[in-house]
């Protein structure tokens, strides 16, 4: 991840916008190109080029309304083609049947350290393996993730936190 | 050639009148005559003339103001139409054009028929002209000017292309004519006029040699094709696309050039003519890559009853200089590729990347360039942890300098598990920025214990709480 580069598609309209000083822990912001088109088909559009081509390995979209099946299936298909991976965000309940994996990842605070990027990830659809739930923490130092035991299991806490 | 009225022959083209009329140019903050027609000349106004003293003796004189720029570019299309008669032509000052017709005279039957048909161009076209043929540039400049087939040692000596004040002082010497400067002794007239006078005696006599100096044609970076029968399959027009861009691309590997903007025009049978505009994220000229770009142009297009002519032209090319191929990869042209693949359907400028810049400040801290025309920079480092979005401030509610214990932000409610900070941020007073204008800005990095966490500001001089940005 360190060195290969990635597209983020973002529509023009939205408010927010990622601060590649704060991204640079999670990847060089020297290789990411932010594409900004006017409309989610347009998104669409660019996701789908990007992923078939393969000059960038990675592809993050951000959607605005529910994918149908035909533009999960193609975006699905172009990734295939380009052996690329493609990451959507969706807004909560906004999945699509042709994903491959759906996650939900939601941070979780922790107690312990103060630099903690402690999340919790679960796996909610998964077209060719079971569903589960992980805490991981990314790593700086190495730049991997490390999955840990959840808050309130590890040693020294005194429980779960609910 | 000399074209004696070349700026107001070339206005009045446009408008064609009898009555006297003059250019204006202004010289030494004051309006003088830049050039006049025959009318105005034969009333006795001369080139130069104050435009007041023009006005006095012609009332109803025409002016315009001159245009030096454009008088250019008409000699220019006249030195290109020049071209017919021989292949070496060049400019002679502002209004005249030199023609070495060595050697191409007999293909228009010889000098005077030439001539003759020159003067018969010129005259259907409204162009005064004046001719002169010599064996030297220098004699024939000297011709034009002061009589077309006079013995040129019977012309004066201004026809030397000497100076105002040169040939004044000849004339008080008694030298009138270039015959007589001619039998004068060389040394006293070098020792008091510098050599200029002699090399431009010697020119026109053809001692000292003069050469001429073509004007090179700009490269033409177009082709076209005109088709016998018409086409309407994308195929085909792909493959015609193809056959244009390979001359195209030779000439341009020729002039080590690169094209940036393509613009590829189709001429329907009913003469409708549409147009696919490819802009290049980077200059290319590779005919097979840059063939599949235009894939997605072409298929918009409506052929209707077939497509007959197209053109293909660079309109904008930059210098591209040869590469030593390698054993690096070409990752770049790939990702080149791709932007101008996603940039012909969201417009080249809406494909970003960040550059660093240097302020302290976070929304100034990074640049936002169109990712075709800048390059990747790297240098980038964050000496405090900053979040990974930022948005424009959202407000909440909450009191005093320390982060709050409990708060709403976005319709949830969220309470403070662990904050760090401030660090303090000051305003850069240098710009006017409004955003800025609460002044100082003390920044919290809070873990609430929902999970999110914020990057929260305190302003200290006119108390509040924001939330700028979120951290992963």
């Amino acid at each position: 991840m360190a060195r290969a580069g990635a597209i983020w598609v973002r529509e023009a309209w939205l408010a927010g916008q990622l601060l590649p000083q704060g991204a640079m822990t999670y990847l060089d912001p020297t290789n990411l190109l932010v594409a900004r088109p006017n409309s989610q088909t347009d998104a669409l559009a660019v996701a789908e080029e990007a992923l078939k081509d393969g000059a960038l390995p990675f592809v993050v979209l951000e959607i605005t309304r529910p994918l149908n099946l035909r533009e999960g299936r193609r975006l699905q298909l172009a990734a295939k083609a380009g052996g690329t991976t493609g990451l959507c965000i969706i807004p909560e309940g906004m999945g699509s049947n042709a994903a491959e994996t759906r996650w939900r990842a939601t941070p979780v605070f922790d107690p312990m350290r103060e630099d903690s990027t402690l999340m919790r990830w679960e796996i909610i659809k998964n077209k060719t393996g079971t569903v589960g739930v992980w805490y991981v923490h990314w790593d700086p130092q190495t730049n991997r993730l490390h999955v840990v035991p959840p808050v309130g299991l590890q040693p020294g806490s005194a429980g779960l936190p609910e | 050639m000399w074209f004696p009225r070349l700026a107001s022959n070339r206005v009045l083209r446009g408008c064609p009148s009898e009555a006297p009329f003059a250019l204006i140019h202004k010289e030494a903050n004051a309006e003088r005559l830049y050039c006049l027609n025959d009318a105005a000349h034969s009333l006795g106004l001369y080139r130069g003339m104050n435009l007041a003293d023009a006005r006095a003796l012609c009332p109803d004189l025409r002016s315009r103001p001159a245009r030096p720029d454009l008088d250019a570019r008409f000699l220019d299309v006249l030195r290109r139409w020049a071209m017919r008669y021989c292949p070496w032509v060049g400019r002679e000052g502002a209004d005249g054009l030199v023609l070495d017709v060595t050697g191409s005279a007999h293909l228009w039957g010889g000098e005077a028929a030439m001539l003759e048909d020159m003067r018969a161009v010129m005259a259907r076209t409204g162009v005064a002209l004046r001719l002169g043929v010599g064996a030297t540039r220098g004699a024939a400049w000297a011709r034009a000017h002061y009589g077309e087939d006079a013995d040129l040692a019977q012309l004066p000596v201004a026809a030397l292309r000497i100076g105002a004040e040169t040939v004044t002082a000849l004339q008080r010497l008694g030298l009138r004519s270039i015959g007589a400067v001619q039998g004068a002794a060389r040394a006293p007239l070098a020792r008091r006029f510098g050599p200029e006078l002699l090399l431009r005696l010697d020119q026109a006599m053809g001692a000292v040699p003069e050469p001429i100096t073509p004007e090179a044609e700009p490269p033409q970076y177009a082709t076209r094709m005109t088709l016998p029968e018409p086409i309407g399959l994308v195929a085909d027009v792909m493959g015609v696309t193809q056959r244009l861009l390979e001359p195209l691309c030779a000439k341009l590997r020729a002039q080590h050039m690169g094209a940036r903007r393509l613009l590829l025009t189709l001429r329907r049978v009913d003469q409708a003519s549409q147009q696919v505009d490819l802009r290049l994220a980077a200059p290319m000229r590779d005919t097979a890559r840059i063939l599949p770009l235009f894939q997605r142009g072409i298929d918009t297009i409506e052929a209707g009853f077939g497509i007959d002519m197209i053109r293909l032209e660079a309109v904008l090319v930059e210098p591209l200089a040869v590469q030593q191929i390698g054993h690096v990869d070409h990752g770049n042209d790939r990702l080149n590729d791709l932007i101008t693949r996603i940039g012909t359907r969201i417009g080249l400028e809406n494909i970003q990347r960040f550059q660093p810049a240097d302020s302290h400040i976070p929304e100034h801290s990074f640049l936002i360039v169109p990712a075709a025309h800048s390059p990747s920079a790297s240098g980038w480092h964050a000496p405090r942890p900053r979040p990974i979005t930022l948005f424009p401030p959202e407000p909440i509610m909450a009191k005093g300098a320390e982060p709050p214990a409990r708060f709403r932000w976005r319709r949830m409610s969220f309470s403070t598990g662990r904050a760090v900070g401030p660090e303090r941020i000051a305003p850069e007073w240098w710009f006017e920025n409004p955003a800025w204008a609460s002044g100082l800005r003390d920044y919290w990095k809070v873990d609430t214990r929902e999970g999110r966490r914020l990057w929260l500001f305190y302003t200290p001089q006119s108390p509040g709480w924001y939330v700028h940005g979120e951290f992963a």
